[in-house]
């Protein structure tokens, strides 16, 4: 069997559904004696975490919070240049608010290696100084190769390496797929 | 899509690959906007612009591009060069290479100089940044990446005024508009135009006030003093201007949308009336912004999965006979 769908629409929904409330109770006070945070910047990776973002923003807006959005596009901070050449897709980078001094939300869809998490934040530091950076993902399919983890995961599960791991979104459904690479 | 090793120019090229690199360059344009202008896209590559004949800004273009994308760039010109005491292009080019650069960008007065030596130097790309009255490929992907911004190219009719004789542009605009899809009109007077160029597919004007009713673009040369010889006579400046050259009157004789480039350096009162050059219809300046981003998307596809493009063999030996053309020529 080389498709297996992980995460139906339901279990997709409530993930981010969980995601946007724990990005909202951070927001009320992240630490007791850190004061708390106005608005919330989202910030997501193109092109599934830009979706993730999306319907993130969505559920917080539709609680009252206010959001900046803004996606980042990292083929140009990859580090295997060499082995796999330029991204042919590349969608715009758009940061439509002064990053420096806010708190920021990363977001993506599925963290795997945490070499497009390493390579987002070098993309956020040549935009300004964000006084902080935390890291929210849809699905931790684990086989971390850099000391990063996610402040905010939505769904675990521990794929082989030979798999790769896609959110699949159409305009109703959105579910998470497993496939085997040959 | 076919992997680029090299760019010499449109003739080598297809609709895929001009796209990609159209879609590569506009994601650079942002970089250039933001504040910090860097990226470490190309970190640890070494690009040597080798620039035969005067250039500011192609050379800075291509020197912004690689050193925006955290290349090393070195820039090598004629006046400063190893040509001045008898080098011979072969050798500077091989000389050039056992350096190890990654990418060569060349611009050298003489057709064909940058396929020339890529058949000798196997491990270098090549970028053609104009070569004689050839090519100027990156001037045309430029052009289109400027006229996509600006509400796209295709069917679009772009009417080229100048000397067509001379220019590499204008012949790579030719190859561009049957791939791409848009089409070309050509105006010069009968000694600045090439024989049988409707063969391209192309409409010829000898009267500039012909062919503009019907322009999306009006896109200027600027004449090339340093090219004509005696055999193409050239009339006055000023005759020029009057029968050549854009004025604000020509420009409303245009299509409303009618839009004016140039790729540079213009000659204001020769080919541009200062007032056509300045208005708000002219695209020159984002022709040149869009230059350096172009560059960016050029040298990144020639860098990026190299290791898979598989390295040619030995590199080619002169013959006596090849020996012999390149010395006469230079």
């Amino acid at each position: 069997m080389n498709n297996v769908i992980l995460f139906e629409h339901q279990a997709v929904a409530a993930a981010l559904d969980q995601m946007a409330n724990h990005i909202a109770d951070r927001v009320a006070g992240p630490e007791p004696d850190q004061p708390a945070e106005t608005e919330i910047c989202l910030v997501g990776i193109q092109r599934g975490g830009a979706r993730v973002a999306d319907a993130v923003q969505q559920r917080l807006e539709q609680t009252g919070s206010s959001v900046c959005r803004g996606n980042l596009d990292i083929s140009f901070y990859r580090d295997d240049l060499d082995t796999i050449g330029p991204n042919p897709e590349v969608r715009p980078s758009d940061l439509p608010f002064d990053v420096s001094g806010k708190h920021i939300w990363l977001i993506d869809d599925v963290l795997y290696t945490g070499r497009t998490i390493r390579a987002a934040m070098d993309v956020l530091f040549d935009y300004g100084r964000p006084d902080s950076i935390r890291l929210a993902v849809l699905l931790d399919r684990g086989g971390r190769q850099l000391p990063i983890c996610a402040n905010n995961t939505g769904l675990l599960h521990a794929a082989p390496p030979d798999c790769t791991v896609d959110l699949i979104t159409t305009s109703e459904t959105w579910h998470i797929e497993q496939r085997q690479v040959k | 899509m076919r992997p680029l090793q090299h760019l010499f120019g449109i003739a080598d090229m297809d609709r895929e690959q001009i796209e990609y690199l159209l879609n590569l360059g506009e994601s650079f344009i942002d970089i250039n906007r933001r504040p910090l202008k860097k990226a470490p896209t190309l970190r640890g590559k070494t690009i040597i612009n080798l620039f035969f004949e005067n250039s500011t800004r192609t050379r800075t273009s291509f020197e912004l591009a690689g050193k925006r994308l955290s290349a090393d760039v070195i820039n090598i010109s004629a006046s400063t060069s190893a040509t001045k005491k008898g080098e011979s292009l072969l050798d500077t080019g091989q000389t050039l290479a056992a350096m190890q650069p990654h990418v060569l960008v060349i611009r050298h007065s003489v057709s064909g100089a940058c396929e020339f030596l890529a058949d000798y130097l196997g491990h270098t790309s090549i970028v053609n940044a104009g070569d004689g009255a050839h090519e100027h490929p990156t001037q045309i992907l430029t052009d289109l990446l400027t006229l996509r911004c600006a509400g796209g190219y295709i069917g679009k009719t772009v009417t080229i005024v100048g000397d067509i004789a001379h220019s590499r542009v204008a012949r790579s605009h030719l190859l561009a508009a049957r791939l791409m899809g848009y089409q070309v009109r050509l105006v010069a007077p009968k000694t600045l135009m090439p024989a049988e160029v409707e063969r391209f597919g192309c409409e010829v004007f000898h009267e500039f006030d012909d062919a503009i009713p019907g322009s999306d673009i009006l896109y200027m040369l600027r004449m090339q003093t340093e090219r004509l010889t005696d055999n193409c006579s050239f009339p006055s400046v000023r005759e020029y201007h009057e029968a050549y050259g854009l004025n604000r009157k020509r420009l409303q004789a245009a299509a409303e949308g009618c839009l004016v480039m140039h790729p540079g350096p213009m000659n204001r009162g020769v080919e541009i009336a200062t007032d056509v050059a300045d208005s708000a219809r002219a695209l020159i300046l984002n022709q040149v912004e869009h230059g350096v981003a172009i560059r960016m998307a050029v040298l990144t596809a020639l860098c990026g999965g190299q290791q898979h493009l598989g390295r040619p063999g030995p590199s080619k030996k002169m013959t006596m006979e090849a020996m012999h053309v390149q010395g006469s020529l230079l």
